[in-house]
């Protein structure tokens, strides 16, 4: 599917890029006239998705995380998060409410958050390659 | 991120300002802390009016400072969050946690 319009990001798997990558896909969004709800949600879903990158898929090292945001013909936005660390051994369970591997620091709600905010989810993850987090959202058109 | 606290007649307020995410988590449940046991409230309220953003970082702060305080015999609840944070909290059911003004006038005639 030929995108409309998209912006590719990379950046090391730092927390501090987190607000970053929430505030560059809120800027890119704007152009699709979002409500405030429909930006809220969109910031919270990248930032867990970037988040489990930063909290999860490097253990050992600093490895990079990619963000790339297409907006779809039709209007419809896709959000991708991909890192190439550790990955998830089932994806099934990763997903389920509560489940976390990060101790009390984590509440294992982040891709219910995803899931919960957005309308598409889908989590690819080879273990020792890494995961892509896609997701999808329809905006309202307003106008 | 910033962090307020208020302590008056037993009750503690928690106020954070900004965005609680991954990178403020630490420094806002060190604030909850701090505050808790300084003063051993029997109630403490986090004031989420101040938000910016909150994601699921926020929720662990909100769950670990629920069991910190209740630990101690106190009661936890959260006030005033602004659309994006009352989101994320409906959606990991913590709703219940949320002060309704009117109960809240009851529960401190109570004690
Ligand atoms: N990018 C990733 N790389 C490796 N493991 C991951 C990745 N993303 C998620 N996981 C695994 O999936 C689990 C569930 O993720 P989820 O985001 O739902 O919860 P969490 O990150 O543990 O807690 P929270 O998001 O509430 O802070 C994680 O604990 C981790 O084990
Ligand atoms: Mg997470």
């Amino acid at each position: 599917m030929k995108a409309e319009n998209y912006i590719k990001l990379e950046f090391p798997a730092r927390s501090v890029n987190e607000g970053f990558a929430r505030a560059a896909a809120a800027a890119f969004v704007s152009q699709l006239d979002p409500t405030l709800t429909e930006l809220g949600d969109i910031k919270t879903a990248v930032s867990e998705a970037v988040t489990n990158a930063v909290v999860h898929a490097y253990p050992e090292e600093i490895g990079v995380v990619q963000l790339r945001l297409r907006i779809l013909p039709g209007g419809e936005l896709e959000i991708m998060v991909k890192d190439r660390g550790t990955g998830i051994p089932d994806v099934e369970r990763a997903r389920t409410p509560l489940y976390t591997t990060g101790g009390e620091d984590r509440s294992g709600m982040g891709f219910t958050i995803m899931e919960g905010f957005m309308d598409k989810l889908r989590v690819r993850s080879i273990p020792g390659r890494g995961t892509t987090v896609t997701m999808r959202r329809k905006l309202q058109r307003r106008g | 991120m910033q962090t307020f606290s208020f302590y008056s007649d037993g009750r503690l307020t928690v106020r954070f300002c900004g965005e609680l995410d991954h990178a403020a988590a630490a420094s806002a449940m060190r604030a909850v802390a701090e505050a808790a046991g300084e003063y051993l409230p029997r109630t403490c309220v986090l004031d989420l009016s101040g938000l910016t953003f909150m994601d699921s970082s926020g929720i662990a702060v909100i769950l670990r400072a629920q069991r910190l305080l209740n630990h101690t015999g106190a009661a936890l609840t959260v006030q005033s969050p602004p659309e994006q944070a009352r989101r994320v909290l409906e959606l990991a059911g913590l709703s219940k946690l949320l002060e309704q003004p009117k109960q809240q006038r009851r529960e401190v005639g109570s004690i």
